[in-house]
């Protein structure tokens, strides 16, 4: 069995001792040409003089290229072509691309950037949520509204309601590598591209049509990223496309990659949300109805602003059954960097919005807001499959009366299993007693505040665009025994390559060193949708396990009749192949399949599924099943200054029957980390002229070692999927990452320690806006 | 200007170098060396980490900010010669491995190399050690997991590099003079005396001191400025001088933060608490603490935390020398009391402040810029007042006294009242700025405060949010 092993990171060796090579790492032919784009310096505007004399006679420079130098497609969009490699004249926001340098050296490109003499006519920048409202900026005309039963009317006949607004900043991806790419131009229109990307297909796509050839001309490698989070599903086309296009021109190679200040203002980042909301509910904190308002600053292209916010409305509800909810999401287009995707890709968004109204609820009643979170949960998972009378699809099973287990957007929870997570969990945190400790602490200290909250996520798994939920693998089985395989998964972190390996090893019954995954490449395996949404192991997983099974099929059927045997009796396990009485070597059952002129490699190929999805609507079944945790976090307060710590943190979370728990626990605990960072000292700061003032770690403070909670105790909740998986295991690349938003609720409760009032605290938490929130409270 | 050091235990030559090219950019562009990668290029991110040995032993810096003129005389390893010769791994990567401390492996290098010389040197406080290296993915619990676990393992023999060796190796190299009698490149522009630094400070008042680098450092790799001529000062002996007496303490300008570090620990534990949380161990290893008051900037944290102390700045231009107060070396935002030619030599602090504290305020706990730091040394007598200092960083265009609330807390009684007196009288000493760090409100509110926290904290209640324990 090679699934389900605490295996370290087949990396691992590679990176400790720096072998493992990035885009920057590779060795380039020589007389490569480096690059560096010139920046605008204004928000909105259009230019009226670009001068660029002194780029092209500073130190070092090969040539400058601008957009009428591009001779084909000038677009660098994942979506709706309306982001343009280099300025057409106009300009957006502060740190859009306007120019290309090419120079013999970074450094040569990055001086000869910074000669340009650029004049603008300025035009009013449109910043914030209420200039978007103000002048209508929106993506798609207007707001997207999806709504279930009468909220206006369930609100008017509550016993109880609250209202209130929460805003929540981005977040900057902080891949440890910055954004890189290198082409090497070939013969006969060829291109190859080496990109940090977690699409190669797209960045083969955009290669294509700016170089005006068809994608078969342009391949795509990508060994791994150092860091992606999605700032690397759709910002390295820029680089990329730059690169392709300096290589044709000149015909040498071409690296770019950027420096952390241009890539912090040139790249998108994590949508900011302001959420609006209405509440109404019984005494226990029952929900009977809500409405939230999304305000989003998506920036100035559309990139995935559109199923990011999507993701949001989808995550509105939580693990919280909502009998009628009204979600209101405006997509709003502003002069700033063009907001992206990032792990969980605008679910935490939506979540914090109900955990927000949870916690107010609670205040309200003077309850413990984890009561109020579990009287709200969906109904427990129930028996399904043949003979229950149920199945995973609710369209044929009659739902019982009053069952809590529809979604607002039409989708039947049968998977849902946070009743049992969040007892076991509050049990193993001793959740109660420290609880009641806080509450004593509390009392008896002035100054210093502690705070508790547990929080549940249930993570909706599955691309929401329906056709990006598809894989292919190639696997070649060798005469020797050895394989070598290929999947359309991308390698940023998460050791996706290890536990697709694991699937191939135990496909194949044999030891895991007998199988070898090298770089993504998209001449090997096509049409690959990004490594996104936490779909890699299941989507590539699958897709691996489809292959492996094609060509063991065809070495049983060979050996079956070679040894007088039905194929079905062939058996695969531990290095060897059983066949009748005999037995013999996987390599030795290879080779013989080889002799016996056997086909030894197989495309797989699989798509997820049982979903469907009606955007226009709001309804359908999005997601092929949940992914479900549960954290508590205690934190301490300083009242003087809002200064504040995590001081302990328990996770439970889900993981399915885990391929790899030393990876899955990889993920949760740096998901969490991440998230916690999110809301409490991870701060964007824009300029009333739109330039963004965070723009290094100098400014931009991502938690670090001493910001992991001194008690870390993290579980696997170590049941298999109830949805047929890979091995019955679950995605886990995004979901532990909402774990963080208890971090958000424990500061909340420190503060309410603190006054009366409701803290309706903001994040991030910034010990700034903490100490707003006691004086608050305090009044 | 020509350098000789050792790179990975061997010698390396270098002739005619640029002194203001980064040890980063050499290793990785000239060398081919890839280990050592470059995450921010200006000393925040600790992904460039390498380790340097010299006499005083072997730390980790940021080769980012670090000049190739700053390596003379030392031994420069890379996480490629921290690897075995044969390949095998060094205790600290093995547990890494074993503990799961990689995922994409992109600041594992700059991890490993501080781990590694925070193993030879046994310093098991991992997470000052680490405070340095950002990592995106694992949220640290691993890698401080291998940290731990690989703590006990001997050291390796490769990675001891030997400062005799060095030094004795340098000597060897070079002559000390030019054809023309001249002092050689190096010998001008890298003094080895705070005498021959004054004679050609003198010389080129117009020329750039360069300690530690990192800030300078950031001129060159953000702005893209290529000063010159530059003068550095990391092989200045008598600059590097700490001298203790009864009542005093005189520390030379060119004395790195982490000695500083060390040196408060025995004599001001406040002052030693704000040090440990002051840059990374890799910018405290090259930081000096004349740079941060030469520097001049609002924002430093030596400049309040000394003037709380009633610290002395000790100037010199060739062989005039002068002594003054340290609030008055700071005149303006930008604008220092110090000539052209002239240097920081050392400053001057008592030896001995019981009720002395410093308080440093940011985002983030470590490694952080202080949005605000006030330093506090308000001396009771017989009940009463009898003398208040308190200055402050973050809070004017310099390091800056609060004049009126030291004046309103003269004479008082040491009470809570007398401490609502004094934190209204702060309105009137401050107008700070609001930018990326914090509001206007925020600082001038939490300056108050924080007099309020020195007065709970000199009464001995709990306010150290590190000693809440989980």
């Amino acid at each position: 069995m090679s699934t389900g092993k605490p295996l370290p990171h087949d990396s691992a060796p590679l990176h400790v001792t720096g072998q493992a090579r990035y885009v920057d790492d590779l060795p380039t032919p020589r007389n490569t040409l480096h690059l560096c784009f010139g920046l605008s310096s204004i928000a909105r505007g259009r230019i009226t003089t670009m001068d660029l004399a002194a780029v092209r006679t500073a130190p070092g420079v090969v040539t400058v290229l601008t957009a009428d130098d591009l001779p084909f497609a000038n677009d660098v969009s994942p979506s709706i072509h309306d982001e343009p490699l280099l300025s057409d004249g106009s300009v957006h926001y502060v740190g859009q691309p306007l120019f290309l340098v090419v120079a013999h050296s970074h450094l040569d490109a990055r001086r000869a950037a910074r000669a340009a003499r650029i004049e603008y006519a300025e035009e009013t920048p449109i910043l914030t949520v209420e200039d978007a409202l103000a002048a209508k900026s929106y993506f798609e005309g207007g707001p997207v509204t999806w709504a279930r039963g009468d909220v206006d009317a369930a609100l008017a006949s509550a016993s109880h309601s609250v209202e209130g607004r929460v805003e929540m900043g981005g977040q900057e991806h902080f891949y440890l590598e910055g954004q890189a790419a290198l082409a090497l131009p070939g013969e006969d229109g060829d291109m190859v591209v080496h990109s940090s990307t977690q699409h190669p297909t797209e960045i083969q796509h955009k290669v294509a049509e700016a170089l005006g050839v068809s994608m078969h001309n342009v391949r795509v490698e990508t060994r791994r990223m150092g860091g992606g989070f999605g700032g690397k599903e759709s910002q390295g086309n820029a680089l990329a496309v730059a690169c392709a296009v300096a290589a044709r021109a000149t015909g040498r190679a071409c690296k770019m990659r950027y420096d952390r200040d241009d890539d912090m203002m040139i790249t998108g980042k994590r949508h900011d949300f302001r959420i609006e909301y209405r509440a109404g509910f019984d005494d226990t904190g029952r929900l009977t109805g809500v409405e939230f308002r999304h305000y989003t600053r998506a920036g100035w292209a559309q990139d995935l602003t559109l199923p990011v916010a999507d993701r949001a409305m989808l995550h509105a509800d939580n693990a919280y059954f909502l009998p009628a909810a009204r979600i209101e999401s405006h997509r709003l287009r502003t002069n700033t960097q063009s907001a992206t995707a990032f792990r969980g890709f605008g679910g935490p968004q939506g979540m914090v919005g109900i955990e927000r109204v949870m916690d107010h609820i609670a205040h309200v009643l003077g309850r413990d807001p984890l009561s109020v979170r579990q009287v709200n949960y969906y109904d427990a998972a129930r028996p399904t499959g043949p003979g229950t009378g149920r199945r995973f699809s609710a369209d044929h099973s009659p739902s019982p009366a009053k069952a809590r287990s529809a979604t607002p957007y039409g989708m039947e929870v049968t998977d849902f299993i946070l009743h049992e997570m969040t007892e076991a969990l509050a049990s193993r945190a001793d959740y109660a007693a420290r609880r009641q400790a806080v509450a004593d602490w509390n009392a008896a200290n002035e100054t210093i505040k502690r705070g508790i909250a547990l929080t549940p996520v249930k993570f909706g798994i599955s691309f929401t665009l329906t056709h990006l939920n598809q894989a292919g693998a190639l696997v070649h089985v060798y005469q020797d025994g050895s394989i070598h395989l290929n999947h359309g998964g991308t390698e940023m972190g998460q050791g996706l390559n290890q536990k697709v390996a694991q699937v191939a090893a135990h496909a194949f019954g044999v030891n895991l060193d007998t199988v070898r995954i090298t770089a993504t490449d998209t001449q090997k395996v096509p049409n690959t949708s990004a490594t996104a949404a936490s779909s890699g192991s299941d989507l590539n997983g699958m897709a691996v396990q489809n292959a492996c099974e094609k060509i063991k099929a065809r070495i049983a059927e060979h050996l079956a009749a070679t040894h007088q045997a039905t194929p079905e009796s062939v058996r695969f396990t531990q290095g060897r192949v059983h066949v009748g009485q005999a037995d013999m070597s996987f390599a030795e059952a290879a080779q013989s399949a080889y002799f016996g002129r056997v086909s030894l490699s197989a495309t797989g190929f699989y798509k997820t599924p049982d979903i469907t999805w009606d955007r226009a609507r709001g309804q359908g079944r999005p997601f092929f099943y949940f992914a479900h945790g549960a954290a508590v976090t205690e934190v301490a307060v300083d009242t003087l200054t809002g200064e504040n710590r995590i001081l302990r943190t328990d996770i439970l979370h889900d993981a399915g029957a885990s391929l790899n728990p030393a990876l899955d626990i990889g993920q949760i605990e740096g998901g969490y980390v991440q998230g916690a960072g999110w809301l409490t000292m991870e701060e964007l700061v824009w300029d009333d002229a739109g330039r963004l003032r965070t723009h290094a770690p100098s400014t931009y403070k991502i938690p670090a070692t001493s910001d992991t909670p001194p008690v870390f105790n993290v579980e696997l909740w170590d049941q298999p999927n109830p949805a047929a998986t890979i091995y019955r295991s679950k995605a886990v690349g995004e979901p532990p990452f909402m774990l963080g938003i208890s971090a958000l609720m424990a500061l909340s409760d420190a503060v309410a320690a603190c006054g009366p009032a409701y803290p309706a605290l903001d994040a991030p938490a910034t010990p700034e806006r903490l100490l707003a929130a006691i004086e608050r409270v305090r009044r | 200007m020509d350098i000789t050091f050792l790179l990975n235990g061997e010698r390396v030559e270098l002739r005619d170098i640029n002194p203001l090219m980064t040890a980063l950019d050499w290793l990785r562009d000239h060398r081919g060396l890839t280990a050592t990668k470059e995450g921010c290029n200006e000393g925040d991110c600790g992904a460039c980490t390498v380790m340097v040995t010299d006499e005083r032993g072997a730390r980790a810096l940021n080769a980012c900010i670090l000049f190739l003129p700053q390596l003379h005389g030392k031994a420069l390893r890379t996480v490629e010669g921290i690897t075995a010769p044969d390949g095998s791994l060094h205790p600290v990567q093995q547990a890494m491995v074993d503990h799961h401390g990689s995922q994409c492996g992109f600041c594992t290098p700059g991890f490993i190399a501080s781990m590694a010389a925070a193993h030879l040197n046994g310093d098991g406080d991992h997470e000052t050690a680490l405070a340095g290296n950002l990592c995106r993915c694992t949220g640290y619990a691993p890698i401080l997991r291998a940290a731990r676990a690989a703590r006990s393992a001997p050291v390796p023999d490769h990675v001891k590099d030997d400062p005799d060796l060095i030094s004795s190796d340098m000597s060897a190299g070079g002559g000390n003079q030019d054809d023309d009698g001249q002092p050689a490149p190096r010998q001008r522009w890298q003094p080895e005396t705070a005498d021959a630094l004054a004679q050609v400070y003198a010389a080129h008042p117009d020329a750039t001191l360069v300690a530690g680098a990192t800030d300078v450092g950031l001129w060159v790799t953000k702005q893209l400025r290529q000063p010159d001529p530059v003068i550095f000062l990391n092989r200045c002996a008598d600059l590097q001088q700490v001298e203790i007496d009864a009542d005093k303490i005189r520390i030379g300008a060119g004395v790195t933060m982490d000695r500083v570090l060390t040196l408060m620990e025995a004599h001001h534990p406040s002052y030693a608490a704000m040090t440990r949380r002051y840059g990374s161990a890799q910018v405290r290893a090259a930081a000096t603490i004349g740079g941060n008051i030469a520097n001049g900037s609002p924002i430093g944290d030596n400049p309040p935390a000394l003037i709380a102390l009633g610290a002395r700045l000790h100037l010199r231009h060739g062989d005039t020398r002068r002594d003054i107060a340290l609030e008055d070396f700071f005149i303006d935002y930008g604008k220092q009391d110090r000539s052209k030619g002239e240097f920081v030599e050392a400053v001057t602090l008592p030896a001995d402040a019981p009720v002395f504290r410093c308080y440093k305020i940011s985002k983030r706990f470590d490694q952080d810029i202080s949005a605000l730091l006030g330093a506090f040394n308000i001396i009771p007598r017989d009940g009463t007042i009898a003398s208040a200092r308190i200055a402050f960083g973050g809070m004017a265009g310099v390091p800056k006294r609060a004049t009126n609330a030291e004046q309103a807390l003269a004479g008082q009684p040491w009470t809570l009242d007398s401490i609502r007196a004094a934190q209204a009288a702060m309105a009137d000493d401050f107008t700070p700025l609001s930018d990326m760090r914090a509001s206007a409100a925020y600082r001038l509110r939490v300056a108050q405060n924080l007099l309020e926290r020195y007065f709970q904290d000199i009464a001995g209640t709990r306010t150290d949010l590190r000693e809440v324990q989980p």
